[in-house]
């Protein structure tokens, strides 16, 4: 289960953004997980909580938001959804010459935090 | 006070660059890094026993790194041919990342070495998604794991450059149907080459070996579909309304625990 690592590695960035830019509590961290990324999201959320702990980001949700995949025939520019396990030849003409559009995603899009920072790098308040 | 802050990093991003920089590194020095994964009995360990041999007879200089997370089997198994071998024990962590890698190559890779051989903890879920700053990654599944290993591992047949059978001496005692493995790696990664080996019958000797110096002198190495990843911005990341679905393999009912 390398789903630890991953945590760890998600962890380890929010907590690089957060505490420089005057990061007292982590509420939630939403992150984009690919139907191809080889991850798997209940054993993602448990580990984030183990990861967590002692941190920044304590107590924090995390917020998983799934990725199907999707493909394009170069050949005939038929679009498809691979499904799992996924069909990467194309279901039209029987093409090789595939485009990934989605789905190998993983990717900490956005972070909600409490600081008491006057000047953050800030897109938007909630 | 609440903030929302857009970070828009990759997980991965961290080992990514450690890969990458390992690559050039290694690229520099003339070196290419092999990354071989497979789940446990397989056959890594005697068919790069094998590859590393017969480098040694004809010359190439190689080294090879093997990781397991307990004992140095391997590394003694691997050191009969000759070249030199490093154990790595990963104490019960599943897959090789590529700062853990770089820190066992400082003041250990030999700098003559023109390829670099890594035995991946034998596994195929966990270490398909850390590169390793490989040139080459080939996966490797046996006559006796079945022919749809593929597809239960789509990930990691997904990503590979080259797949290895092995075992194939004893592949009609166990029924294995190559044609329909052949169509199953097809599936899941168009276009890559499949070669069939047997240590025992000395059946594709030296495949690994003359693809690795091959790849390590530029030659032309399969670009899998998984990551040939579109450039488009995420607008389209819903499924869209002329897509249609792979409707095969679903005569069975299943549920994601």
């Amino acid at each position: 289960m390398h789903e630890m690592s991953i945590a760890l590695a998600v962890v380890d960035q929010v907590d690089g953004a957060a505490r420089p830019a005057g990061a007292t509590a982590v509420r939630s961290v939403r992150l984009q997980v690919g139907e191809l990324a080889g991850v798997v999201p209940d054993a993602l959320t448990f580990s984030f909580q183990l990861a967590c702990a002692g941190t920044v980001l304590e107590g924090a949700e995390l917020d998983i938001e799934p990725v199907p995949a999707r493909a394009r025939c170069g050949a005939c520019a038929r679009t498809w959804l691979p499904g799992m396990p996924p069909r990467l030849t194309c279901p039209g003409c029987g093409g090789t010459d595939t485009e990934l559009l989605s789905g190998r995603e993983l990717q900490i899009v956005r972070v909600c935090w409490h600081d008491t920072a006057p000047h953050p790098p800030i897109s938007q308040e909630c | 006070m609440c903030r929302v802050v857009d970070l828009q990093q990759a997980v991965l991003a961290k080992n990514d660059a450690c890969a990458h920089t390992l690559r050039e590194d290694l690229a520099a020095r003339g070196t290419a890094l092999v990354n071989l994964l497979s789940s446990p009995g397989s056959g890594k360990t005697a068919l790069l026993e094998r590859e590393l041999t017969l480098a040694r007879d004809r010359g190439v200089p190689v080294a090879a790194l093997t990781a397991d997370l307990a004992t140095e089997n391997d590394a003694v198994r691997l050191a009969r041919s000759g070249v030199p071998v490093k154990q790595i024990l990963t104490d019960g962590l599943c897959h090789l990342e590529a700062e853990m890698l770089g820190g066992h190559l400082h003041d250990w890779l030999p700098a003559e070495a023109r390829l670099l051989f890594i035995e991946n903890v034998g596994n195929l879920v966990c270490p398909a998604s850390y590169d390793l700053g490989e040139t080459l990654r080939v996966v490797l599944a046996s006559v006796t794991e079945g022919e749809d290993k593929p597809l239960k591992y789509p990930t990691a047949f997904g990503l590979a450059h080259l797949v290895v059978v092995t075992k194939t001496d004893i592949a009609e005692a166990v029924s294995f149907d190559e044609e329909e493995f052949r169509a199953n790696v097809e599936r899941v990664n168009p276009g890559v080459e499949v070669h069939l080996t047997s240590v025992r019958q000395g059946i594709g000797e030296g495949v690994l070996l003359d693809r690795a110096l091959a790849a390590r002198d530029g030659a032309p190495v399969h670009i899998p579909v998984m990551t040939r990843t579109s450039h488009h911005v995420h607008d389209e990341s819903e499924p869209q309304p002329q897509d249609e679905h792979s409707a095969d393999l679903d005569t069975v009912a299943s549920s994601r625990s």
